[in-house]
């Protein structure tokens, strides 16, 4: 029994990681309907924000976390505006191409700098170890990785329900042609959104250091991942990613643990049965 | 077949006689180009965004390969095989592929990639796993040419194949079945309209494709004498992708010249240094996406355009 806790404790925190990154390509998706296979750059750029930030400058863990959001932020702001803005209205082969292309520079990139091999991170000790909490043993880095995303959610909830930004960026995902009508700057939303988007990913690159792993390949190992919680979740929501990345989370980490002979199998069968059951994702509105 | 093309397919028989040391690689072109020849049926033609096109060329590498290894090594046959159960799994994916919209059947593709390549990758004890099936023996073709070093069979054999294959699709493009191809990519709507069965047209290309990248499979399986995992990879999908917008989707011959340009430039650039190639790759792709739609056909036509208005 303890032994079940301790898997679904486990795929909670793997699918709030995923989440976290995913939320960014959620609104590229249901914003811009841009396939952006490159997003797992971006949580990659996060993530060795964080260890050069570390090895190189000293800078704490904990430090390094609104580094890793900025610095990809930014990057994803300027991709955005130099590149991604031409090809919103492209062929979707187009935009696959274009974010391919991108996803193997970035993994060339990486393999230049850092080599390819496991980027280590070394948390410092309030963040590792073990807890009981009745009677099961929990990762304190684990709980640490809930309740921050758990927080985040719950800001980024606020942000999107009651901030005048946010009516914004519902209206744009609901209907881009009317917003534009009343007025709404659909393309500033929109790169602002990118901008948050790039910086969740990267925040959740960072975080994920420890879970995921770090390393050139990253882009295209998980691309699959992130890409599912959208489409599975639903476009331009938070709740239906976020209930998406939880049942994959829980999902594959089950799957891992019970059927490892199986592998990575379990989750692209989940995938593809979800597809076709809920071809607008389990929270999607059909169009 | 005009002059010019008729050139163009001499152009891989002096190949034969003036490069007897390039072979081996020669006839590796020949089955990609095959291959890149059943996704542009698919894309180029019947507009479905295909990431998981290596899975039916993994099918139908694992269908000659497999054969092989339980005792029947009859190439000719091996390779139909290949091409049959590609088709069979093809025609099944197809009702998946063509419910969805764009996105959903980008991500179907993809899925079914990988999952056909982790069933491989855990059935190891048929497949042989990571290591790949080893022990492929083939006998000699029609009975006569036995399957050399130098690869001079094999070059042959792949070449006949691909010619073959590229005038049955040629007549198929150019019949009303190709031509409804190009209509339901441009406008899926108003198909119906004119009383063309939109899904069952899908179904059909589909299935000729997977059944095509199955040949494509299947000689390489036979003329390499080895199936590796990588035959199903997401790699060589994402690649076919890339060769074929190269030569220029939507044009047969795209799909061969793109498949010859990638695969010298691949084997040139990556002899210098691998991670390289990969940045050069994705940097060429995002400036072809910017400048160069159409590929290198549709450049050869804004040329030839240019040409005629002087």
């Amino acid at each position: 029994m303890s032994q079940a806790i301790g898997v679904l404790f486990d795929g909670v925190a793997y699918g709030s990681l995923l989440f976290l990154v995913s939320l960014g390509l959620s609104v590229t998706m249901g914003l811009m309907n841009f396939v952006n296979l490159a997003h797992g750059a971006f949580a990659m750029a996060g993530g060795f924000v964080t260890v050069l930030a570390m090895t190189r400058f000293g800078v704490p863990f904990l430090a390094t976390l609104p580094l890793a959001f900025v610095i990809t932020a930014v990057i994803g702001a300027i991709l955005e505006r130099t590149l991604y803005r031409h090809l919103y209205r492209a062929s979707e082969l187009d935009q696959v191409l274009f974010s391919i292309g991108l996803t193997f520079m970035s993994i060339a990139g990486a393999t230049y700098f850092f080599g390819s091999s496991q980027m280590p991170v070394h948390l410092p000790a309030y963040l590792r170890g073990q807890v009981n909490v009745l009677g099961v043993d929990l990762g304190v880095y684990r709980i640490f990785l809930i309740a921050s995303v758990a927080a985040l959610t719950l800001v980024l909830g606020v942000l999107l329900a009651r901030t005048r930004f946010g009516a914004q960026v519902r209206a744009s995902v609901d209907n881009s042609q009317a917003a534009r009508g009343l007025g709404i700057d659909v393309d500033r939303v929109f790169s602002v959104a990118f901008a948050l988007g790039s910086g969740l990913a990267g925040l959740g690159g960072a975080l994920g250091i420890e879970v995921l792993g770090l390393d050139a390949s990253f882009p295209l190992k998980y691309m699959v991942y992130f890409l599912l919680v959208v489409v599975v979740g639903g476009a331009g929501t938070i709740k239906g990613p976020l209930a998406a990345a939880l049942l994959l989370g829980v999902l594959d980490v089950a799957g891992k643990y019970y059927v490892p002979e199986v592998g990575a199998f379990v989750i692209y069968a989940a995938m593809v049965v979800l597809l076709i059951a809920f071809p607008a994702g389990l929270f999607g509105r059909r169009r | 077949m005009s002059r010019t093309e008729i050139v163009f397919w001499l152009a891989p028989v002096a190949a034969f006689f003036l490069l007897p040391g390039y072979l081996v690689m020669g006839s590796q072109i020949l089955i990609v180009a095959l291959f890149a020849l059943s996704l542009d049926l698919i894309l180029g033609y019947a507009g479905i965004v295909s990431l998981g096109h290596a899975a039916f060329f993994g099918v139908g590498a694992y269908t000659a390969g497999l054969l092989s290894v339980y005792g029947w090594g009859e190439p000719i046959t091996g390779l139909l095989a290949g091409g049959a159960v590609a088709a069979l799994v093809g025609f099944l994916v197809s009702f998946l592929v063509v419910r969805g919209e764009d996105l959903a059947r980008l991500m179907v593709t993809l899925g079914i990639g990988l999952l056909l390549f982790e069933a491989a990758n855990r059935a190891a004890p048929i497949t042989g796993g990571v290591d790949g099936l080893s022990g492929v023996a083939i006998w000699k073709l029609l009975g006569i040419f036995p399957f050399d070093i130098n690869g001079r069979t094999a070059y042959v054999y792949a070449y006949v194949v691909l010619l073959a294959v590229f005038v049955l699709l040629k007549r198929l493009t150019r019949a009303p079945f190709g031509l409804e191809l190009r209509a339901i990519r441009e406008n899926a709507r108003r198909m119906p309209a004119i009383g063309a069965p939109v899904r069952r047209r899908l179904v059909a290309a589909f299935t000729v494709g997977a059944a095509i990248a199955g040949v494509a499979g299947a000689l390489l399986a036979q003329t390499t004498q080895f199936v590796g995992l990588d035959t199903l990879g997401f790699n060589r999908s994402a690649e076919l992708v890339i060769m074929l917008v190269l030569g220029g989707a939507g044009r047969l011959y795209g799909a061969v010249i793109g498949t010859a340009v990638f695969m010298i430039a691949q084997d040139y650039l990556s002899g210098i240094n691998p991670v390289y190639w990969q940045f050069w790759l994705g940097l060429l792709l995002v400036a072809f996406v910017f400048f160069a739609r159409g590929g290198i056909m549709g450049g050869l036509d804004r040329l030839a355009a240019r040409w005629r208005k002087r």
